[in-house]
């Protein structure tokens, strides 16, 4: 995706992780020498409430300072939210946008409940990857492995080296192995259509 | 020019390494909301032993500000940050600050004061204290943050200006949004900014002196003037200091950045990380054929209103972006001061103004490029409204 900015528009609920994915993302990017924007939309930090991240990447300096609104890429790690008029998560879709969810269905099923004619749609079983890797219902990192696979954004090594790298300050090393095993997995259970 | 590292780090984080790099003697905050995460990374330094800062923790921004300075009337440096409602509850302290020309450099977070109770990006909290006699610098982008922040102290410390420095960046926007930047070299950062030596001290008791005193009708407005005349030598530091650093870092900056905007026939004019999401839509007119361009205004006090005026002069149309009200003016603050520095300038432009972004409204692509809409129409003598709204629900 040289020469082109890539935005990605992250829906899910306070608690599941989507603002440390969206700015673990753009850190990721960053460590491979390339421009990002990682922030959420700020709001009352209620655990539940339907949430929204946002990730920048380009091979420039990125100027704007705007939610994203006409995104390349729209990650849902909750499927409640998918017919969810509050979190909106079609809002501003192309024709070429790409969904990436959290949910144990087929993307076709994911495509009627959407209603999407065009695009594409990509699925991982995010939260049972989570529970199995590290016993906790937290899909975000799995959701960026499944990412890798539908989009090349990133080698996969690479960003499993960013990850051990940037989350040993704040976790135990077995959280840090149990986020990457859940990230290989992800990468590897993605289903295409 | 120097070695730099490229990092990636929220403004906040961005501001406070600046800060540490600064080595100031003292940091008085208070530690509870609005304070930012700025105040938090920067007691993390002290406490870690990576600067040797005496960390003072009060009981409210108006504590804060007083401490702030005591410590600076005592020669110290001093650094502290607050946002919104802080702000507004220091505001007694804030002029004393100038006015005792003590140069405290302050991050001032931009966020919405209430009420109703708001949490994100707007200047409201900075206008209120524009008259105060502090320096105000604005920054688009974590980068700028962190450049201010290290030229803050060289700018407000100069002999000839003696004044405290705010440091303005977008709450959330800039202040929580993880962002690449490089960063000067501690040993780069230390030789720029170097130590401070007050010219008076409180505590040298071999020259003592009187630090606020009783000032009537004999002379304060005399002390008053001495702030004024202090703003008007800021303008050549300003520069100075700008020039030095650019020569350093490779980033220049002036009183404003001029994008575009030497052929442009129509222009706006803003503050802030609104900015660049404005040059992304001035590149889409531009391509397009429009001839657009963008001023950013740094330096909003002291207001460079000579400068902005030869800059805009002979446009067709120019629009400024306020992203504050003043309640029963007749536009907004940023609107009146660039439109009062046109006046009777050579080859005036029409000026137009738009409020936006109040209680961190979006600012998107599309409400950008309706003010560019509407100052193409105004250049080709379409007559409308001066003072409009962008990005509201009617």
């Amino acid at each position: 995706m040289a020469g082109k900015m890539v935005e990605i528009r992250w829906h899910g609920r306070g608690g599941q992780g989507a603002k440390t994915a969206a700015i673990f993302l753009a850190e990721a990017v960053l460590d491979r020498g390339k421009y990002s924007q990682g922030f959420p939309e700020y709001g009352p930090e209620r655990r539940g409430a339907p949430m929204r991240g946002y990730t920048r990447i380009a091979d420039e300096p990125i100027r704007r300072h705007c939610g994203i609104e006409s995104p390349d890429i729209v990650i849902i790690l909750d499927p409640t939210l998918l017919e969810s008029a509050a979190a909106g998560v079609t809002a501003g879709s192309r024709d070429d946008t790409v969904y990436l969810v959290n949910t144990a269905e087929q993307p076709a099923n994911i495509r009627r409940r959407l209603g999407l004619a065009n695009g594409k749609v990509f699925t991982v079983d995010a939260t049972q990857i989570a529970l199995d890797c590290f016993g906790r219902s937290i899909p975000n990192m799995p959701m960026v492995g499944a990412l890798l696979a539908a989009t090349q954004l990133l080698p996969l090594d690479d960003m499993k080296s960013s990850l051990s790298e940037r989350f040993k300050s704040k976790f135990s090393q077995a959280v840090i192995d149990g986020n990457l095993a859940a990230v290989e997995r992800a990468y590897k259970e993605m289903v295409r259509e | 020019m120097a070695k730099q590292e490229q990092v990636s780090l929220t403004g906040n984080e961005a501001v406070a390494y600046a800060f540490k790099q600064a080595r100031p003697h003292v940091a008085s905050a208070f530690p509870i909301t609005p304070q930012t995460e700025m105040m938090h990374k920067f007691a993390d330094f002290v406490a870690n032993g990576e600067v040797d800062t005496e960390m003072i923790l009060v009981e409210s921004e108006h504590s804060a500000m007083s401490a702030a300075v005591g410590a600076a009337a005592a020669g110290a440096r001093v650094i502290t940050a607050t946002s919104s409602a802080g702000f507004a509850l220091m505001w007694e302290i804030v002029y004393v600050a100038a006015s005792l020309r003590l140069p405290i450099c302050m991050a001032l977070v931009n966020r919405a004061l209430s009420g109703n109770i708001n949490i994100h990006c707007d200047h409201s909290d900075a206008m209120g204290g524009r008259d105060a006699g502090w320096i105000h610098l604005f920054c688009e982008s974590a980068q700028e943050a962190y450049d201010n922040a290290l030229m803050a102290f060289r700018i407000g410390e100069h002999p000839d200006v003696r004044l405290p420095v705010m440091i303005n960046y977008d709450g959330f926007i800039i202040s929580h949004t993880a962002d690449s930047l490089r960063m000067l070299s501690a040993d780069d950062a230390w030789k720029f900014v170097g130590p401070y030596k007050a010219a008076y001290s409180v505590l040298d008791t071999e020259n003592p002196i009187t630090v606020g005193p009783l000032d009537l009708t004999d002379y304060y407005f005399e002390h008053k003037v001495g702030e004024i005349e202090a703003h008007k030598r800021a303008f050549d530091v300003v520069r100075a200091v700008s020039a030095q650093y650019g020569a350093l870092s490779g980033r220049g900056y002036d009183f404003f950045e001029s994008y575009r905007l030497d052929d442009a026939e129509i222009a706006i004019v803003l503050m802030g990380s609104t900015a660049g999401t404005a040059k992304d839509v001035v590149d889409a007119h531009r391509e397009k054929g429009v001839k657009a361009g963008l001023l950013k205004l740094r330096l909003f006090r002291p207001f460079p209103a000579a400068e902005l005026a030869k800059a805009l002069a002979g446009k067709k149309a120019v629009g400024v972006m306020d992203r504050a009200a003043s309640f029963g003016a007749w536009g907004g603050p940023l609107f009146t001061e660039v439109r009062s520095a046109l006046y009777g300038a050579d080859r005036q432009p029409p000026v137009l103004n738009w409020i936006y972004g109040l209680g961190g409204r979006d600012c998107d692509l599309r409400q950008i490029d309706s003010v560019l809409e509407r100052l193409a129409d105004a250049a080709r003598g379409k007559s409308g409204e001066t003072v409009n709204l962008l990005g509201v629900r009617l």
